[in-house]
């Protein structure tokens, strides 16, 4: 993953390898019952763990807003107290995100396989994106909806630039209780989401930089647009992925 | 005397159906504008003024717009009554315990809410507030002619003034709205500086939005 390749890393290595699904079922055959008080990681009666599903079992069920938004402001005010500028704090919001998003690519791709496919690596390979097209797809309605219970609200490719694309999110819930000052105006909470997104394109072997920007219109005070760059070696890549076919 | 009587009878029916119907039409004159928040204000536990806001127009001439430094004059001096009548809560002695005959606070211009502080240790004579129940809560509204000025204080000594038409009910939701918003988007916010003044945009908005259209 690290480092230039022309060739995208092949992904049903990684799952057929020490894959966190391969461990449970090796390791803890079959305990319907939960009487047995062995230690270790017990199985649900239905063999979902938490990488099929999350802890919150029922779909209205979700977290508290206020308590994120706590939790974010606490991050952000830490992150403040250790800066000097607003770029720096940006940086420091968008880095809190990045390791985020590279589990988080590897919990979606896990989940989006078919259920009983664990055991066989051979049809586990449908997921991860080769392309940049169904990556930011996978973003906008993978990710979005995992995250924050909606797909994003628009995806768009950058007229100048052929290696930029904008996903704009029109309220965003980093941003939905937090106003900067008119001091800051430039800073963007939403870095956070941008380190997020970020740590999903490096994990999936497309190096990039995803910054956030407020674009406030009337009727969505806080909306926002993540820009994604994508290094020159991943449009290389992708050309010639393109001259060879492969989707 | 009982051939009067149907129509001293009548006449009292009509006269009760004529008023009802003035009193219908006045109201539905009035509502037009009796639903209006003329201002808002919060202090905070200091005492100072770190919110001020003036919403549509009163019709009273006694409600005119005063400027900044009054206001925080105002903010001040209510400050320190609320205090005061905090501590005017009248007291009933509770010596005998088979005294049942209880005087009920009577609805004056100052609601004064009764306390659990049920123990003076200077006197002898121990004393309890009308509902020991509830919390002293000090001034909770203030009535004139011409408005209506309604305090909520949080647990943590913030107070919130809203200055409304005196006919205007429900102002205790109305004010659980603000509270909600102002929990919100101030006390969420990672930039705003507890006890400073409030200088937040997404609370101006919420707030506007809440209470403007009253």
């Amino acid at each position: 993953m690290s480092g230039p390749s022309n060739v995208p890393p092949s992904f049903s290595d990684r799952v057929s390898g020490t894959g966190p699904q391969q461990l449970l079922h090796s390791r803890h055959p079959v305990q319907n019952q939960n009487s047995s008080s062995s230690t270790g990681l017990r199985l649900p009666s239905n063999k979902k763990t938490i990488y099929d599903r999350n802890l919150n079992r029922s779909r209205n069920a979700e977290l508290g807003r206020a308590s994120f938004a706590f939790l974010f402001m606490e991050m952000v005010s830490y992150a403040q107290n250790r800066v000097k500028g607003i770029q720096e704090l940006e940086k420091r919001l968008n880095e809190q995100g990045h390791p985020l998003g590279l589990k988080l690519l590897d919990l979606l791709l896990y989940r989006s396989t078919p259920a009983g496919s664990s055991s066989s690596s051979s049809s586990a390979q449908a997921a991860r994106p080769l392309r940049v097209l169904p990556l930011l797809t996978l973003l906008t309605t993978k990710l979005y909806p995992l995250l924050f219970s909606r797909p994003a609200d628009s995806l768009e490719q950058s007229t100048t630039n052929p290696g930029e694309y904008m996903i704009i999110d029109n309220t965003p819930l980093t941003n939905q209780f937090i106003s900067v000052p008119k001091d800051m105006s430039q800073l963007s909470c939403a870095a956070f989401v941008a380190g997020i997104i970020e740590g999903v394109c490096d994990g999936a072997g497309f190096e990039s930089r995803v910054t956030s920007h407020n674009h406030a219109t009337d009727v969505w005070p806080n909306r926002t647009v993540f820009l994604v760059k994508f290094e020159n070696h991943v449009l290389e890549r992708e050309r010639e992925l393109e001259r060879a076919g492969i989707k | 005397m009982r051939k009067v009587f149907p129509l001293d009878w009548a006449l009292s029916v009509q006269w009760r159906i004529w008023r009802a119907k003035t009193f219908l039409r006045r109201g539905a004159l009035k509502l037009q504008y009796v639903l209006t928040v003329y201002t808002l204000l919060i202090i905070n536990k200091a005492g100072g003024l770190v919110y001020n806001r003036d919403f549509s127009p009163s019709p009273n001439a006694s409600v005119e717009k005063i400027s900044t430094n009054d206001y925080l004059v105002l903010a001040g001096t209510f400050h320190g009554v609320h205090a005061i009548t905090k501590s005017l809560t009248p007291r009933i002695p509770t010596k005998n315990p088979t005294s049942s005959s209880r005087p009920s606070s009577n609805p004056n211009a100052l609601n004064i809410a009764p306390s659990l502080d049920n123990t003076q240790p200077s006197s002898q004579i121990q004393t309890t507030t009308p509902n020991p129940n509830l919390p002293v809560t000090g001034l909770e509204t203030l009535e004139t002619s011409f408005f209506r000025l309604t305090c909520f204080q949080t647990h943590t000594g913030t107070k919130f003034l809203l200055i409304t038409d005196p006919l205007m009910p429900n102002v205790d939701a109305v004010m659980k709205g603000v509270y909600e918003r102002y929990a919100d988007h101030v006390m969420k916010n990672p930039f705003y500086q507890l006890e400073m003044p409030i200088r937040v945009e997404g609370w101006d908005r919420a707030v506007g939005q809440w209470l403007g259209g009253r």
